[in-house]
């Protein structure tokens, strides 16, 4: 499979800036703050690779980028799960099915799932609250194609137990001989037997080779920071290790410069990077 | 006691102590087991020992006046529980309550303070580790505190 900007070159020789209208076939609620949306594309919808983000459009409110959170090997069906949060992100959350949305996309560069299947190697996903769906795309195509990897686990945070995105799904990889799954939470609630903690910790809980390890993070950019730190602490190369960085993006396509961070563009250059590509940037109070 | 000296030797905590110290802690250790739902101290009690726990799940817990039993964090295979028989006045902070049941070597509190004193390269080379687990404690409290997630 191509990579994420190969796929995002070849889907937008027309005009960039124009959506095409899907309609919802089907909305989840996730969390209290969350659903997914599974849109209703073509069967030549573009295809997408995992990591890539959409731009969706609301009539009345505006447009926002978000992850798209499904299988690349079904693009006919494109599944978004949004928190919400903001302006638009909040009236998408009452989004119904039959509703039309704009889309834009896919846009942006994906995770490293076909050098690690070149690699053979481990992977290792780090995903906090939200973070889950960018790296879903991910779990899908492994589970599509198990045995092109070595050892996968994936570890997840979240704020409380309620907050745990895709509960269904969890069970299910959980369950599966060939995934390696931790849970972690910053508060329990009543009921709750499972770890209390960061999602550091449960590096500690689990084996693995760091010098064939591919590691993947996506969450909030503190999360991802120290869990590159720790990465780094246990031995996993600093060019084995991606993140996806999130900012404001507007026009998806590197031509407004809302999401400059420094001298990348975390529309067209990213969402995902490799960590030490952006090490220095991390640290810098003004980015 | 040899063999438990041997296992002693297996848990991270220890891992790279020197012969001589590793023979002088095993007079100090005893192994241990707790049900779930098991306390191994509660808040306020004398704080007589450090937990190096080898298997399950041990939950910190706190009671918090208006909003109920809180978990803080949780202790697993590997990690050490429990520093407060380091300095006065010797008592528990929290809960500690076995979440699942666990296994662990427990460290008598008095003995190793006797210990140290009296052997003051084992005293520094103790009094490291925990420094470590208290840093890293630290950190991991912090990260909770920022609340990241919401």
């Amino acid at each position: 499979m191509p990579a994420g900007s190969e796929i995002a070159a070849a889907n937008h020789s027309a005009d960039p800036m124009m959506p095409r209208f899907l309609r919802v076939r089907r909305t989840v609620k996730e969390t209290h703050d969350t659903i997914t949306l599974e849109l209703e594309d073509s069967q030549a919808a573009p295809r997408f690779a995992a990591g890539q983000f959409n731009m969706l459009y609301l009539f009345g409110a505006g447009e926002v980028a978000i992850s798209i959170s499904g299988s690349p090997g079904r693009p006919e069906t494109l599944v978004h799960t949004i928190r919400g949060v903001g302006s638009l992100t909040v009236p998408l959350l009452r989004a119904r099915r039959g509703d039309m949305l704009g889309v834009r996309g896919p846009y942006g560069s994906a995770w490293p799932v076909e050098e690690a299947a070149r690699r053979r190697s481990d992977l290792l996903l780090l995903a906090g609250g939200i973070g889950l769906a960018p790296l879903r795309p991910v779990i899908y195509e492994v589970l599509r194609r198990r045995g092109e990897f070595g050892d996968v686990i994936i570890l997840c945070g979240a704020r409380t137990p309620a907050d745990l995105l895709y509960r269904r799904e969890l069970a299910r990889w959980r369950a599966h001989p060939g995934i390696t799954l931790k849970l972690i939470v910053d508060r329990a609630a009543a009921g709750w037997s499972g770890r209390v903690g960061v999602i550091t910790d449960l590096l500690g809980a689990v084996q693995f080779d760091p010098a064939n390890t591919i590691a993947m993070a996506c969450g909030p950019e503190l999360m991802m920071r120290f869990s590159y730190h720790e990465l780094l602490r246990r031995g996993v190369p600093a060019h084995h290790v991606y993140m996806s960085m999130e900012r404001n993006m507007k026009c998806a396509v590197g031509f407004c410069g809302h999401c400059q961070f420094s001298s990348v563009f975390i529309c067209k250059d990213g969402p995902v990077f490799r960590a030490d590509r952006i090490e220095r940037l991390l640290g810098i109070r003004e980015l | 006691m040899e063999n438990l000296a041997r296992l002693l030797k297996e848990h991270p905590f220890l891992h790279g102590l020197e012969e001589r110290h590793l023979e002088f802690l095993t007079g100090c250790a005893a192994n241990v087991r707790y049900g779930a739902d098991e306390f191994l101290f509660k808040e306020g009690q004398e704080s007589n020992a450090s937990y190096l726990v080898r298997s399950g799940r041990i939950a910190l817990e706190i009671s918090v006046p208006g909003r109920g039993l809180t978990q803080l964090q949780t202790i697993e295979a590997g990690e050490v529980l429990g520093w407060s028989w380091l300095y006065p006045p010797y008592r528990w902070q929290f809960d500690a309550r076995a979440v699942e049941p666990v296994r662990a070597f427990a460290l008598d509190g008095n003995c190793l303070r006797t210990k140290c004193e009296a052997d003051h390269d084992l005293g520094y080379e103790v009094v490291k580790r925990f420094l470590r687990q208290v840093h890293t404690r630290l950190e991991r409290t912090r990260l909770q505190l920022l609340d990241i997630y919401n």
